[in-house]
């Protein structure tokens, strides 16, 4: 790979030094206090309507201003999934409108039916306990297949059988009668290939960032400002404008600095709300921001799924067919809908698509009165990778092969191509994932450890594990993919980057910049990035999501560099027209073709600004639409020690070894890397949201009942990569946010295989199922 | 509202005093009251670190504090730690240099943990480091870089006997 400048630099983030200082400021940290407060009341039944409320006696609470109920919003639906909001040429990709401000019709515990303002949360909670409703209660249905069945009352209307989306996408019947089966089961049942299948299940996991969701919002020159904690301010702009059916130049949204997001903020929650309250109140500053407790069900958490999966395989290990058929839980309200089961089955498919002849993938999403769901970390992706793996593991356990060599055999090599995919743009252009899992061998001992622990007996027991995994590069070619940068040049000669791309602790202000100044010719520290959006004046984009930014907008960053630098080297041209040959910019130089220095960069600068006959403040401003994508790929190995008795796993070691392209910055993405390894340690072993099916409430809503990983539950992390050079990236990167989090969770199931030899298919493996597990084996 | 309370005492090396609600938590009076935005509310219950500062040298959860029991105490947040030309302490330049910082919401609690630690001026084996720290929560790093920045912090300060200049300081 050739070498650059700025690109490849572990350079100090750009946010690093505010963040330590407590100068960085996040939304509620901007809040002119005191402001108005806002507080939901959410209803105390799981499905049905509200007959009536009674706000009177709340509306008596000293500090109370105003109580709205579901009976006093505008009755318009909206879409909050963080997605673009397609023009009418392409309509039928927009998300689908199911959320009103306040609902009277109430899909899933918890749900939004009033809203108590007052001058502070103590009187907002007094004002709360006083609000007296009558129900109409309806029968909760919280299992998907049931509700499939139908319901008296459907969940949305619009849709009576309570589906959200079926898919199929299986091998053709023309290629099915080639092999000479009729059917894709017929190719399953073949007698000549030994056929396993199972069942799989993944639980609900909580995004649990830090920083709560929290916005303030206020009247400025007969227009609403809405400073919100979120990944999407473009899109929350649109939204509010939506949902309050007013002109969306009429909303300004603000987004600071932001404590965590992983996909909760990619939905758009109660910033709509807010922004209504702030209008029914003449523009006062109003402050809602949701309790720790609310936050696990009145936002949206991973879609909980099961899997029903079958494959065939011959005895050189190829795999010959396998079928996914999936049912994922979207609760009460679609969000993000059928999109994150798409990319579990999807991914299911590429993983080891590579010696198979049929593949069937089927997936069905479905309204329960479950917590409504959405977006998180990866995606849908952690789900399908935890059912491919099940099913990998299961079968070189069972036919006594090795783990690596039987998934190297079938997994996604260079050139493959998705044949189900629109053009083919889903397709592995650069694949480092052999060297990925040398390294990850190596570090982990396999060989060794599966010699040593092969023959161990008594209650605790060590083993180690592998799983793979693929993911895409932000949505094109399934959605659009678009962004906006915007450059110019200062007086001293640095640079003024703007991005509508959000930086949300991911670190993209600091690959933005490396980028920046890799086009333009500068350092580094010469780029001054502006980190906090604002949708009057910063470019559009469609925010953090999808691993897009770093490929999408980074290639926006890059063609704004190159025309920016292009305007400073035709302005050198002007200032000095007899300099020989072609100009270029370099150690804060112009510098002729012979590579003598033509000018300083600074005293061009100034000549831009201040030139008496030809002034031009140098600035470049590009939209660019990718229509590609790119595969990452990657592996995790770890080595557990199990002990039985207690159904307790201690992962000792645990190593990511990723292809993410080239790294702009190979320190932030090692960053990445173990956050994302420890959100999927905590999802394989024990993030659970546990609802109550009667009800449909749910049961562990808070941090001691909920839990994530501390310092104490975990390893080193060890974070390792394999550099390729992606050919449609802006400098040879693919996706790294997300990937992290797909393939922990399965390797520490493969683990806990070999130690023990008892097959677990429902994530989380907690210490309950753990010991149900052992005891049904005899081992406990 | 209630009648309104005076509370006097030392705040990142000053004297204060500023008026409070009885029922305040320190929390809020740090954040809403004296604009140390620094001390971030995560989960208001004492689960989650991220509002955590010194008390009188000692790493305590503001969210389940009340404003009340700080008269007279001493109380350190992270906007009282670097120099006065803007010199990061070395617990914040270690967080820095050893990429602990990602979103940054949990950093300024961490911080004042690892303050309460170097303090001590004695050593750690990683795995104490670990149990010191279990209190915080943070969902960004995995405490990889983190628990790096930490040691190297409490290692400097040793070597550097910078608890008893912390000590002066105080």
């Amino acid at each position: 790979m050739k070498k650059l400048r700025e690109v490849g630099r572990s350079v100090v983030r750009v946010d690093a030094r505010d963040k330590v200082t407590g100068r960085a400021m996040y939304a509620d940290d901007l809040c002119p206090k005191p402001c108005l407060e806002a507080r939901i009341l959410h209803a105390t039944i799981g499905n049905g309507l509200v007959k009536s409320i009674d706000v009177s006696k709340a509306r008596e609470v000293p500090g109370v201003v105003a109580v709205y109920t579901c009976f006093d919003v505008p009755d318009i639906t909206y879409p909050v999934a963080g997605h673009p909001w397609y023009a009418a040429s392409k309509a039928e990709k927009r998300d689908v409108a199911d959320r009103k401000l306040l609902d009277a019709r109430v899909r899933l515990y918890g749900d939004n039916i009033a809203v108590v303002v007052a001058e502070d949360t103590v009187a907002c909670d007094r004002g709360l306990a006083k609000i007296e409703v009558e129900y109409e209660e309806w029968p909760v249905v919280y299992d998907p297949k049931e509700s499939l069945k139908g319901t008296e009352h459907p969940v949305q209307d619009r849709r009576p059988d309570n589906l959200v989306a079926h898919t199929l996408a299986e091998t053709s019947k023309e290629k099915l009668a080639e092999l000479g089966y009729a059917s894709v089961d017929e190719a399953l049942a073949d007698p000549c290939h030994h056929h396993v299948s199972i069942h799989v299940e993944s639980a609900e996991q909580s995004q649990v960032h830090i920083e709560t969701c929290v916005s303030f919002c206020y009247g400025e020159s007969g227009r609403i400002v809405c400073v919100s904690s979120t990944q999407i301010p473009h899109i929350c702009r649109r939204v509010i404008g939506q949902a309050l059916g007013i002109p969306w130049g009429d909303v300004r949204v603000i987004k600071p600095y932001i404590g965590g997001g992983f996909g909760t903020k990619q939905d758009i929650h109660y910033e709509p709300l807010n922004a209504w309250i702030c209008q029914q109140l003449g523009g006062a500053c109003v402050r809602l921001e949701l309790s720790r407790e609310e936050l696990f069900f009145a936002t949206s958490g991973r879609q909980p799924k099961t899997f029903e999966v079958e494959a065939t395989v011959d005895d050189d290990m190829n795999l010959r067919a396998r079928s996914i058929l999936a049912y994922s839980n979207t609760g009460g309200y679609i969000h993000h809908g059928h999109a994150l089961v798409l990319n579990s089955v999807n991914s299911f498919r590429w993983l080891y698509h590579t010696q198979e002849d049929v593949i069937r993938c089927e997936a069905y999403t479905v309204y329960t009165n479950g917590p409504h769901t959405g977006a998180m970390r990866a995606y849908g992706v952690p789900e399908g990778n935890w059912a491919a793996e099940c099913l990998m593991g299961d079968i070189a356990y069972d036919r006594g092969w090795d783990g690596v060599e039987f998934r190297m055999k079938n997994a996604i090599r260079q050139g493959f191509v998705d044949e189900f995919s629109p053009g083919n743009y889903i397709s592995s252009r650069s694949n480092g994932l052999a060297e990925c899992v040398e390294k990850g061998k190596r570090y982990i001992g396999w060989d060794e450890h599966k010699a040593t622990y092969a023959n161990e007996t008594g209650p605790i027991r060590h083993g180690v594990g592998v799983s793979l995994f693929v993911y895409k590069t932000a949505v094109a070619p399934f959605a659009l993919e678009t962004a906006t940068a915007s450059m110019t040049l200062n007086q001293d000669g640095s640079i003024q980057l703007q991005m509508g791309a959000t930086e949300i602790g991911q670190g993209a202000d600091t690959v933005f910049s490396q980028m920046a100044a890799e086009a333009v010719g500068v350092d580094t520290e010469d780029v001054h990035i502006v980190s906090q959006q604002d949708t009057d004046v910063t470019p559009y984009d469609s925010g953090a999501y999808a691993s897009r930014q770093t490929y999408v907008s980074g290639t926006a960053v890059k063609q704004t560099g190159q025309v920016l630098r292009q305007k400073i080297l035709d302005f050198a041209r002007f200032l000095h027209p007899d300099a020989q040959g072609e100009l270029d910019l370099r150690d804060h130089m112009i510098v002729d073709v012979v590579g003598n220095k033509v000018c300083d960069l600074c005293e061009l600068a100034l000549e831009a600004y201040y030139n008496m006959d030809h002034n031009d403040q140098l600035h470049a401003h590009e939209t660019v639409n990718v229509h590609t994508n790119a595969l990452a790929v990657g592996c995790t190995f770890a080595e557990v020690t199990v002990d039985m008795p207690l159904g307790q796993v201690t992962v000792d070691r645990i190593i990511n070894v990723q292809d993410n392209g080239r790294l702009i910055n190979p320190k932030t993405v090692e960053q990445q890397v173990h956050g994302g390894m420890s959100q999927s340690i905590g999802y394989g072993l024990y993030e659970e949201l546990l609802v109550d099916e009667r009800t449909g409430r749910c049961r562990n809503n808070n941090l001691l009942d909920y839990k994530i990983p501390t310092t104490m539950d975990l390893p080193d992390l060890e974070a390792q990569f394999v550099e390729t050079d992606e050919p449609t990236a802006p400098y040879g990167n693919k996706a790294v946010g997300e990937t992290p989090t797909i393939s922990p969770a399965a390797a520490i199931r493969d683990a806990i295989l070999d130690a023990t030899g008892v097959k677990f298919y429902h994530e989380p493996m907690t210490p309950q199922r753990l010991f149900e597990g052992f005891r049904k084996e005899g081992l406990v | 509202m209630m009648d309104m309370r005076i509370l006097t005492c030392t705040v990142n090396g000053k004297k204060v005093q500023v008026g409070y609600d009885p029922r305040e938590s320190l929390l809020d009076t740090l954040r809403n009251r004296l604009h140390l935005t620094s001390v971030k509310r995560g989960c208001e219950v004492g689960e989650c670190g991220a509002c955590t500062v010194l008390v009188d040298g000692v790493a305590t959860d503001t969210c389940l504090y009340l404003t009340q029991w700080a008269q007279g105490k001493d109380i350190l947040t992270v906007e009282g730690l670097a120099a006065p030309d803007g010199t990061l302490d070395p617990v914040q330049q270690a967080f820095v240099d050893e990429f602990a910082v990602q979103c940054g919401f949990c950093i300024p609690g961490l911080i004042m943990s690892t303050e309460e630690i170097v303090r001590t001026g004695r050593t750690y084996s990683r795995d104490e480091l670990r149990k010191l720290l279990s209190g915080h929560l943070c969902r960004c790093t995995g405490y990889q870089d983190v628990m790096n920045a930490v040691e190297k912090a409490v290692n400097w300060c040793v070597e550097h006997g910078y608890s008893d200049q912390a000590g002066a300081r105080a």
